[in-house]
């Protein structure tokens, strides 16, 4: 049976090994001569300023996970609607509960002014 | 695909029922974000859900295509825990307004994780087992990170959840070996399919995995390093919730995979579950010696009372298992009483930011408030297994069917780290009555209600202690 892998694990071994290759050459054969400008992190081209641990909003966590919730649903709408027909009422009945129980979440963030930015 | 109704439902109707008054209490507290009201129809909820229970006692059936299964000793672990919820809420409720964070999500979040313990007595299927222990924990993750503004509450609760989901990682791999090894998750497949399979090494993997997972959350030795500092950091309800939920419901999950699913693989996990049984009850003892603070110290101790639960656990390929069982029940049972009566009393002496936690705290409280003290005197005498009190009703029988399985030495160790025990459990009794202080107690009617209750609990459940373990032996029948 793990026969059937051994392509798989020769392809892994072709990669590290041509990942290491590359990176040698350059680190063996390349010219190094460091500045403090090239030391930096780089922050998309922008000059870096600021420490990597800034404080954020909280309201940015909330909205991301609202958002991974409602992500979530999504997710899972995504196969209960390729088996659809296959589940007929039942899959109906079933997809109703679990949206109904994130409409419960979505109203209790709704009331507690999760939504409101201010 | 379909194929399930509404018996499906009606088997598992009071953990369907708290699920569903859970979001209802969602709405609730939405709408009109009034803590009391949230706490007095979680109360309401849990009653119901007791009497839904006690109605559903003798039902033997498999729900949801033998995924979950109701018996007896599903139907003794929902009734545990759900006396736990209550209890649990009297704790909470004087001392959350007191402290200032009364908020009406901590009724709901643990109402969820009630309904997980209660599931996971329940699951007759790996994959409900994590599922199941997923809704146990996550509410406690955050239930432990509750008091607003406190470092140590949000590391508790950070530390937890990291260990936690890492133990469940553990969980779901050995479910996931098991499943290779044997092609089914269902347990009645999986020991079926466990007699005929040419891959043993990976069922027993599978198997040693989920005893480490469930390890993680029962807090055994060498999977008990999160405790003491979580214990410490929740806040005290939420503390005494956890000790006894969550050993509840990783127990009745234990028991009920291993002896229904593993019977074949016994011969090698027995050795392993005998040495986690005295680590566990040499480390639990001798650490909880060096505390001095007393939520660290019954920290400890609740660890070594899971190596007496654990010790159950030794005879469980053997043909006394549901002398085991039973005894494993009413050890729960009396942890359960005396542990929420301790915490009790730790909360009625606690102050705001972790202050009146020391042992120190507890000089001259036998003087002052003799009656607090006496209940304190009764429940640590009971952990320490001296009669006549369920402690040592649970030890009793514990050791004679240990010893009946010809476990004499491990018998021998129990008995000799309850006499550790009682060193440190006495060190408290030695503060209350023999050192001088003036320590400050408000009087709360509803923390009084729970420490009276336990009390009278403590004491007289010991005396009815014969036909209440032939309740839990008819309990565990069903398991047979």
């Amino acid at each position: 049976m793990l026969e059937s892998y051994y392509p798989i694990a020769i392809l892994i071994g072709i990669t590290v090994g041509l990942g290491i290759l590359v990176m040698g050459l350059g680190h063996w054969f390349g010219p190094r001569r460091p500045t403090q400008r090239k030391n930096a992190p780089y922050e998309s081209g922008m000059m870096p300023y600021g420490p990597g641990t800034r404080q954020m909003p909280i309201r940015f966590y909330l909205v991301a996970v609202l958002f991974i919730l409602f992500d979530v649903e999504v997710i899972f709408l995504f196969p209960w609607a390729v088996v659809y027909r296959e589940l007929g009422l039942f899959g109906v009945i079933e997809m109703a509960i679990f949206i109904f129980i994130l409409l419960v979440g979505f109203i209790y963030a709704l009331k507690k002014g999760a939504f409101e930015w201010e | 695909m379909s194929g399930y109704g509404i018996e499906d439902l009606v088997y598992i109707l009071p953990i369907v029922f708290l699920l569903v008054w859970a979001l209802v209490l969602v709405l609730v507290e939405a709408f009109t974000k009034r803590p009391d009201v949230t706490m007095l129809l979680a109360a309401f909820g849990l009653l119901a859900a007791v009497t839904l229970s006690v109605i559903q006692f003798g039902t033997e059936a498999t729900a949801f295509k033998e995924m979950l299964t109701v018996d007896g000793y599903a139907v003794f672990v929902y009734m545990l825990v759900l006396a736990s919820g209550l209890l649990s809420l009297g704790l909470a409720y004087d001392y959350n307004r007191r402290m200032g964070w009364a908020r009406g999500e901590y009724y709901i979040l643990m109402l969820f994780s009630i309904a997980g313990a209660m599931l996971m007595a329940s699951a007759a299927n790996l994959i409900v087992v994590f599922l199941a222990l997923e809704l146990l924990s996550i509410p406690l993750y955050v239930m432990a990170a509750f008091v607003p503004n406190d470092a140590s509450s949000e590391e508790a609760g950070l530390k937890y959840f990291l260990l936690g989901a890492f133990a469940g990682g553990f969980v779901l791999y050995g479910v996931a070996l098991i499943y290779g090894a044997t092609g089914a998750t269902n347990l009645m497949d999986v020991v079926a399919a466990a007699l005929g399979t040419n891959s043993p090494v990976m069922l027993l993997t599978g198997a040693a995995l989920i005893l480490v997972g469930l390890g993680f959350k029962v807090a055994l030795v060498p999977f008990h390093m999160w405790t003491p500092d979580v214990y410490q950091g929740a806040p005290t309800p939420v503390t005494a919730y956890m000790a006894v939920v969550a050993k509840a419901g990783g127990f009745a999950a234990l028991f009920r995979v291993f002896i229904a699913a593993f019977p074949s693989v016994s011969a090698d996990l027995t050795p392993v579950i005998a040495t986690l049984v005295v680590l566990t009850l040499v480390v639990g003892n001798v650490a909880a010696l060096a505390q001095k603070n007393i939520k660290r110290m019954l920290a400890y101790s609740s660890i070594s009372h899971a190596g007496f639960l654990m010790m159950a656990f030794v005879t469980y390929g053997s043909a006394l298992y549901a002398d085991a069982v039973t005894s494993l029940l009413f050890y729960l049972l009396a942890f359960t009483v005396t542990s929420f009566g301790s915490w009790a009393v730790v909360i009625a002496l606690e102050k705001a930011e972790g202050k009146g936690l020391d042992f120190e705290d507890y000089a001259g409280l036998g003087k002052k408030y003799p009656m607090l003290s006496a209940a304190m005197l009764v429940f640590l005498l009971s952990f320490a297994g001296v009669p006549p009190t369920l402690g040592f009703a649970g030890k009793f029988f514990l050791f004679r069917t240990v010893l009946e399985a010809g476990y004499a030495w491990l018998a021998i160790v129990g008995v000799i780290m309850s006499l550790v025990s009682a060193f440190y459990y006495l060190r408290v009794v030695r503060f209350m009555y023999f050192e001088q202080g003036d320590p400050e107690v408000r009087s709360e009617p509803v923390l009084n209600l729970v420490t009276a209750i336990t009390v009278v609990g403590t004491i007289f459940l010991f005396l009815f202690s014969g036909p209440l373990l032939a309740w839990a032996s008819e309990a565990v029948l069903a398991l047979i």
